[in-house]
Parts: structure tokens; C-alpha cells; sequence
């Protein structure tokens, strides 16, 4: 059961990565967008099959949610027509096939020859709480740290975002 | 065959080279952000399969962190999109440039 749902999310999660970079069907990016909150949605179900209830939460809510409205803000306030007439150029994909074919057949050789171990029965499980035990004690640095570049994200998108930008 | 770590992996390194493929062929700034996305993704996807199976929940803390600051890097990286538009009216990366020799 468990298997048959990785090979289904996994699946879904590649066709709308595809479907992300490249649609046949339209070149517009809010569809793009679209695409990739399915694709974020989809990655979130693998995120459960491994236990990682925690993440998977919080991938539909950050991901999905947040990042991804502020995206289709964007769009939106853009006109972007005249991205629908460009044409492709074939250097450029024929280019692209190749140096990201060769770095992906370095990725699955290294991978298929990595000594990987005998999986062992998984115990964990990334629940709340041991998760929240292990943000506010080991890694309670890092978490203030973070807190501090949210911060500072935030007041550069307000900085950037004035009309006289100088 | 059950499933295991190398499955998670090669989908992971799949995505990551779906979103490379994205930033190389896809010349819109604002799909080019798209595929980062995926390819932070897939990052976060390899990291959690890690910390699965081979128990330790370090992996997913850092998953954590990851999210966090894509989060950030994306209100920041639009903001300068949006910037751009305004300036040059265009989010085409052939159209930008400036800097080009």
C-alpha cells in the first residue's frame, strides 16, 4: 500500500514539475504556478509517506500558501503578454538537454554506487514535538538567526518596493 | 520490491534536474524563480529521505530552516522582479543586458 502511494506521488510530483518548465498547452505563468502548488501538494504527500508530518504541514502552508500567492501577486501585477509570442530558442534547450543530462547521469551513477546500507526498519517519526523539542534546544541559535533574516527580508522587500527607488 | 532510500533519492535528483532544465532553457524571470522552487524541492526531498532512514531528525530540522529562507528569498527576489518591471518593462532575461560586454 505504502509503496503503490510513492510510486503514485512520485509520478504526480515529476509530471507537474514538467508540466512546471515546460507545458504544451500554454506558456503563460500563472498556469506554471498552478502547476507548481500541484507539484508542491504532491512532494507534501511524499513528505507523509516518510514520516514527516511536521514538514508536510507546513510545506502546504508556506509553500502552497504563502509563497505561492505572492507569486500569482506578481504575475498579476505584471503584463506579461508579450512572454506568450517568444520563441524558444533551439541552442538553448538542445544546450540545456545535455549539460543537465550529464549533471543528472553523475547524480544517479554516484547514487547507484553508493554504498547506501541495508535500510533498517525507520523508527522516527518527525512529529511536533520532538521536532519542536529539538528547534528550541539544540538548534536554538539557528532559529534566532532566522528570525532576524526574516526581519531583514522583510525590510528590504519594503525598501525595494518604494516608488522612488534610488 | 519495498521501497527505500534510493527510490526517494532518484526522484529527488529527477525534480532537481527538471528545475536545472527550468533556469538553463526557460528564459522568463519569473518561471526561472519557479523552477528554483523545484529545485529547492527537491533538496528538502533528499534531506527528509535521509533523515528517515537513517534515524536521526536532524535532516528534517534543516528541511525547516531551508523553507524558512526560501520563504525569505522569494519576497526578496520578487521585490526586485517587481523593481525591474518597473524600470525597464520587461522580465525577459534576453532583454537585460546591461552588464553583457
Amino acid at each position: 500500500m505504502q509503496d503503490a502511494l510513492f510510486y503514485i506521488f512520485a509520478f504526480l510530483t515529476l509530471v507537474f514539475g514538467f508540466l512546471v518548465i515546460a507545458n504544451p498547452f500554454s506558456r503563460n505563468p500563472v498556469t506554471s504556478a498552478m502547476f507548481l502548488v500541484l507539484a508542491i501538494v504532491a512532494l507534501a504527500g511524499l513528505f507523509v509517506l516518510l514520516h514527516a508530518f511536521f514538514l508536510a504541514a507546513v510545506q502546504v502552508l508556506v509553500y502552497a500558501g504563502a509563497v505561492m500567492v505572492l507569486f500569482l501577486f506578481v504575475i498579476m501585477l505584471l503584463d506579461l503578454k508579450a512572454e506568450e509570442r517568444r520563441k524558444i530558442k533551439v541552442l538553448g534547450i538542445v544546450g540545456g538537454l545535455v549539460s543537465v543530462g550529464a549533471i543528472l547521469a553523475i547524480f544517479l551513477s554516484s547514487l547507484l554506487n553508493a554504498p547506501l546500507g541495508a535500510a533498517e526498519s525507520p523508527v522516527l517519526d518527525g512529529s511536533t514535538d520532538r521536532l519542536g523539542k529539538l528547534l528550541f534546544t539544540e538548534y536554538l541559535l539557528p532559529f534566532e538567526i532566522v528570525s532576524v533574516l526574516l526581519l531583514v527580508a522583510m525590510v528590504g522587500v519594503v525598501l525595494l518596493s518604494k516608488k522612488d527607488l534610488k | 520490491m519495498t521501497v527505500g532510500l534510493e527510490h526517494y533519492l532518484v526522484v529527488s535528483a529527477l525534480l532537481f534536474a527538471l528545475g536545472l532544465i527550468g533556469v538553463i532553457v526557460r528564459r522568463n524571470l519569473l518561471i526561472i524563480y519557479m523552477s528554483l522552487e523545484l529545485m529547492l524541492n527537491a533538496a528538502n526531498l533528499a534531506l527528509v529521505a535521509f533523515s528517515r532512514f537513517t534515524n536521526n531528525l536532524d535532516g528534517q530540522v534543516f528541511v525547516f530552516f531551508t523553507i524558512t529562507v526560501a520563504a525569505a528569498e522569494v519576497a526578496v527576489g520578487l521585490a526586485l522582479i517587481v523593481a525591474l518591471y518597473r524600470k525597464r518593462q520587461t522580465t525577459h532575461v534576453e532583454d537585460l543586458t546591461t552588464m553583457k560586454l
